[in-house]
């Protein structure tokens, strides 16, 4: 007759398990990684000659030491440089006082499509803090992102963050592209 | 009628033979769901607040630099360091390590490494503005300014 074999004591499954919780708990992390992503300008060449860039083609934003916002000359409040930005990269062909316009084909969509030629120019001081500075990034890609929505409705009928052909948002994204340009970095103080 | 006392009577013993299943289970599930830690941090960061997040694609492909006021600030100080890895690091550490990072990842994907900074809301943007001038010279453009979900919803 076959022995039985000897019943294995699982009594103790249960803190092996448990040790291995511990383990995973304390070891690993569950934040996932968020954040606005940009792409930095390559680095200029030091003899390069400025292109000069028509006064009413610049949006310039300026953020002192005190984290305090001036756009164009005027100080506002953080919240209002969305729609300011809005308003600047609105597209006016005949108003003189807007930036210029440039008709572009768009080979993604197959359409032409009028951008606006006008730039944001960020600059900050060494002083800023930081939380200032995201907040100010975030405000303008608010701006972009509206925009781009704006588009997306106007070409395909559907908002831009439910496009799922690559074209499509490809077309989107040359439509509308995201104009901000940093300052090369200089103190410019702000007590 | 007469009610009966318990007393003498054992309590029944609770039957335990699943709990090594559910523990289990709950294993699994911290296992799919999280992701091992990186590195150690030695700098405090609270992140900054945004509305317009993105996710961060591949991990794989991420570098992070840490910038923030030392953990123990009895024995670094409080002043902005900047961690790489695993150690403090400064502002001319940045260009090797951006070549390592680079030549640690296969070559067709070494354009498109994101560098993930992760940098304290009360940093001064000096020492930010030159670790992207260090990025921009050694050639690693795409970056990401990381922030946390801002919780209160925006008005539309």
């Amino acid at each position: 007759m076959a022995r039985k074999p000897p019943e294995i004591n699982a009594g103790s499954m249960a803190d092996i398990a448990f040790l291995l919780l511990i383990f995973f708990l304390v070891t690993t992390t569950m934040d996932v990684d968020t954040g606005i992503t940009r792409r930095l300008p390559p680095p200029v060449e030091k003899d390069i000659i400025d292109v000069p860039v028509k006064d009413r083609n610049v949006m310039k934003v300026l953020v002192n030491s005190r984290d305090m916002l001036m756009v164009d000359g005027k100080q506002v409040d953080v919240s209002m440089l969305k729609d300011l930005a809005k308003g600047f990269m609105a597209i006016y062909p005949d108003d003189g006082e807007h930036p210029e316009t440039q008709v572009k084909f768009i080979k993604e969509i197959n359409k032409e499509i009028t951008t606006s030629k006008g730039i944001i120019s960020l600059k900050n001081d060494r002083g800023t803090s930081y939380a200032m500075y995201i907040s100010v990034q975030n405000e303008l890609a608010a701006a972009f992102n509206e925009m781009k929505n704006d588009m997306s409705i106007r070409l395909f009928g559907v908002k831009y963050t439910q496009l799922v052909n690559k074209d499509r948002i490809k077309g989107v994204n040359s439509a509308v592209p995201i104009r901000i340009s940093e300052a090369e970095p200089e103190d410019i103080g702000g007590s | 009628m007469r009610f009966k006392t318990k007393k003498g009577k054992e309590s029944p013993a609770i039957n335990t033979s699943s709990l090594p299943d559910i523990i289990f289970m709950l294993l699994f599930f911290f296992m799919v769901t999280t992701t091992m830690r990186e590195v150690t941090f030695k700098v405090k960061m609270k992140l900054p607040e945004a509305t317009e997040i993105q996710k961060l694609e591949k991990k794989s492909l991420v570098s992070y630099i840490y910038v923030g006021p030392p953990m123990n600030s009895k024995l670094f100080g409080t002043n902005t360091r900047i961690q790489l890895n695993d150690m403090f690091a400064t502002i001319d550490d940045i260009p090797e390590f951006v070549q390592i990072e680079r030549q640690n990842r296969p070559e067709s994907d070494r354009k498109m490494i994101t560098t993930s900074l992760k940098v304290d809301s009360d940093t001064r943007m000096g020492i930010v503005t030159d670790i992207k001038q260090e990025l921009r010279k050694s050639g690693a453009f795409k970056i990401n300014y990381s922030s946390r979900r801002k919780a209160v919803a925006r008005k539309r």
